[in-house]
């Protein structure tokens, strides 16, 4: 039955039976009225629930997930600290190990210094010059009261003596005064000696209080991490996203590094290994070279790791220094090798690069002349100037190895930081739908209101009606069925 | 959690290696290229543009691919008929002393170039499809090097069905006869009787005449 039949049902003219069909509709939907708007409250409520109780849980997930990244980002910047300490203590273990080692030494050598001015100094005290002992009886001769000339001369003679003992005793007092001054000028040189010995001390004493102050601040920083501050928690998420953009930045440049590397041995490769065979989509030439440079990125990692310099293999570091060594030494040797190869690998693409323009030139000139040629080098000045790009292709192969090397110190701030950066990114995505499914609830509840607005519409005439006969009626029996 | 996301990193790199693994068994990337030469007619005066043509193969032909050239004479179907045909080393230095071979091998068949009274056309493709399909190649290209007018010797039948499944057939300076000039229809029905050939087998079928634009000549 089709349209115009259904519509033509009730009578031949489509107007008539299209307005009784219209009467029958709203009559049902009218007397449906009751449990349409039922269902319409119901979906909404339910549409509602369903998209708050989602929203919920993903809130729920969003805390989770913060509460997580939070952990995370104060545990990665807890055992940074500790490394930061760890790196201070150290570095005063070296100084202390160093300077201090010495002061036994320096010790002995003081107390050496010091006897030694001090025995000078000993030396040196003045002993004043003693009287002569028999000047009591000069002095009580002196007192005799006569005009004997004899005792004039005896006095004289004394005085004589007194003179002369006087004079020699001075000259003793002088030379040994002399010998005072020269032992106190001997005592310079340990003076300044001591005094350089105490600066360098002072110097060694101030450097160590630094490294404490250096100390101090980490731990400072330490304690706050510990604490779980906000403020804390902002400056390092702020920090680890800087760190992920940096670090970023830094591997796209070594892949592009890896890239010029790739291309430099792809060509020779497939002198070695053929160009015929394929893995998958990838030619065998193009996976031995990307093989040998994830083998050297992977030996820089390695090497990195033995110093100690990154710490993505927690089992390399804690091998003890002897075995640390040997793997760092192993992997440098490795890393060297595979270097040299590729320095070799570079001089064949050279020479490849430049049969293939033989080649070329060969064909693109006058055909007869040139088929008889056989691949025999050009003039000696153009072999030296090939020379300069073969060295150069050399050289950057083997240096490209040992610059990739340190591709893994952003490669670990890019882990690290990868980790709370992505749980960030997390978090917003997760607001964000559970936002969206908060205004999915409220447009689910306003939604089933309009469709109750507009079902009401569609049947104003006989709603009109009913709401006109239950006014006439007594008693004001006018609640409606929907209302 | 660090070790975790290291050991997914472990699983996604097996997991590469084995998808990888996986194709291993793709079909044949090389590619085969069998150029027919007419020798009829005043075709021997073309050589030069033969000649590029031939240039331009080796130069864009990579190791591991095949290159053939055969002459279209009275009676094509014959291992007579062609001139070389090889299939390039792996190793780029084996392949381009190939190519130098390959090369002086052309010039002296273009050296001693004699002109053939008929045109057997069907003879060499069957030939070339007969030898592309020995290449295995997954890429297989015939370019016929002719005005696309055949001219069987007396006795000769080639009512058979070409076996030119998947093969890119591609006519190269389709000259323009005489009677062409006086009815291009029967230039366009030559060229349609060829193209519906070809597509009727499985082949697809396409003409390039400027040969100054040999860039797309070996595009699928």
């Amino acid at each position: 039955m089709s349209f115009n039949d259904l519509l033509t049902v009730w009578a031949d003219n489509p107007a008539l039976s299209g307005a009784i069909w219209l009467i029958l509709l709203v009559t049902a939907l009218y007397l449906a009225r009751q449990p349409a708007h039922e269902l319409f409250t119901a979906t909404g409520r339910l549409a509602e629930r369903g998209l708050r109780t989602a929203a919920h849980a993903l809130r729920r997930g969003e805390a989770l997930l913060a509460r997580r990244n939070r952990e995370v980002l104060l545990g990665m910047a807890a055992e940074s600290a500790e490394r930061d300490i760890e790196r201070e203590f150290e570095r005063v273990a070296t100084m202390v190990n160093r300077d201090l080692s010495g002061y036994p030494a320096l010790q002995r050598e003081l107390s050496q210094i010091i006897t030694q001015i001090d025995e000078d100094y000993r030396s040196s005290t003045q002993e004043p010059p003693t009287p002569p002992p028999w000047t009591e009886a000069v002095e009580a001769l002196a007192r005799i009261e006569t005009r004997d000339p004899t005792v004039a001369r005896v006095l004289e003679d004394i005085r004589g003596t007194l003179e002369k003992s006087s004079q020699r005793a001075l000259g003793e007092y002088r030379k040994e005064s002399r010998k005072r001054h020269d032992l106190l000028k001997r005592m310079l040189p340990s003076w300044r000696k001591l005094s350089a010995k105490l600066h360098d001390v002072s110097g060694q004493i101030m450097g160590l209080e630094a490294r404490a102050a250096k100390i101090d601040s980490h731990m400072e920083r330490y304690e706050k991490i510990r604490a779980g501050e906000d403020a804390t928690v902002r400056t390092l998420s702020s920090s680890s996203l800087t760190q992920f953009l940096i670090a970023g930045l830094v591997l796209v440049i070594a892949t592009f590094g890896a890239i010029i590397n790739f291309h430099l041995i792809a060509l020779p490769m497939s002198e070695m290994v053929g160009g015929n065979s394929y893995i998958g989509p990838m030619q065998t030439a193009d996976v031995a070279a990307l093989v040998i440079i994830m083998v050297e990125i992977t030996m820089g990692l390695f090497l990195m790791e033995s110093l100690r310099i990154t710490r993505l293999f927690p089992v390399i570091g804690a091998l003890d220094d002897r075995k640390r060594r040997a793997m760092a030494w192993a992997a440098f040797t490795f890393l060297f090798l595979l270097a040299g190869v590729e320095s070799a690998l570079a001089y064949m693409r050279d020479m490849l690069a430049a049969d293939q323009q033989h080649l070329i030139q060969m064909l693109s000139s006058a055909g007869e002349s040139a088929a008889g040629g056989s691949g025999e080098g050009g003039p000696a000045n153009e072999a030296a100037l090939r020379m300069i790009p073969a060295i150069g292709q050399m050289l950057l192969g083997f240096i490209l190895p040992f610059v990739l090397v340190f591709v893994a110190v952003p490669l670990e701030s890019f882990i690290h930081a990868a980790r709370t950066v992505v749980g960030v990114v997390a978090i917003g995505f997760l607001r964000t739908l559970a936002t969206f499914l908060r205004v999915g609830a409220a447009a689910s509840r306003a939604a089933a209101r309009v469709l109750i607005q507009l079902y009401d519409f569609v049947i104003f005439l006989p709603l009109a009606i009913e709401r006109a006969t239950r006014g006439a009626l007594p008693n004001g029996r006018s609640r409606g069925a929907g209302e | 959690m660090m070790q975790a996301a290291k050991n997914a990193l472990a699983a996604l790199t097996l997991a590469g290696i084995a998808a990888a693994s996986a194709g291993c068994a793709d079909a044949n990337r090389n590619t085969a290229v069998y150029l027919l030469l007419d020798t009829s007619g005043t075709y021997t005066e073309e050589i030069d543009r033969a000649n590029a043509i031939v240039n331009y193969l080796l130069g864009s032909l990579d190791t591991g691919d095949s290159l053939a050239v055969a002459r279209i004479d009275s009676a094509s179907f014959s291992e007579e008929d062609i001139v070389e045909r090889t299939t390039f080393d792996g190793q780029p230095s084996k392949a381009n002393e190939q190519k130098r071979g390959f090369r002086r091998t052309m010039t002296a068949f273009f050296d001693d170039l004699e002109s053939a009274p008929y045109t057997d056309i069907r003879g060499g493709l069957l030939q070339a499809g007969e030898w592309l399909e020995e290449t295995d190649a997954g890429e297989r290209h015939i370019l016929i090097f002719s005005d696309l007018k055949e001219e069987l010797p007396p006795g000769h039948r080639r009512d058979f069905e070409l076996p030119l499944k998947n093969t890119d057939v591609v006519a190269l300076n389709v000259a323009k006869l005489r009677p062409d000039q006086v009815d291009p229809q029967r230039y366009l029905d030559r060229l349609d009787s060829w193209r519906q050939e070809v597509a009727e087998v499985g082949g697809r079928f396409r003409m390039i005449n400027d040969l100054s634009r040999l860039e797309g000549l070996l595009r699928q």
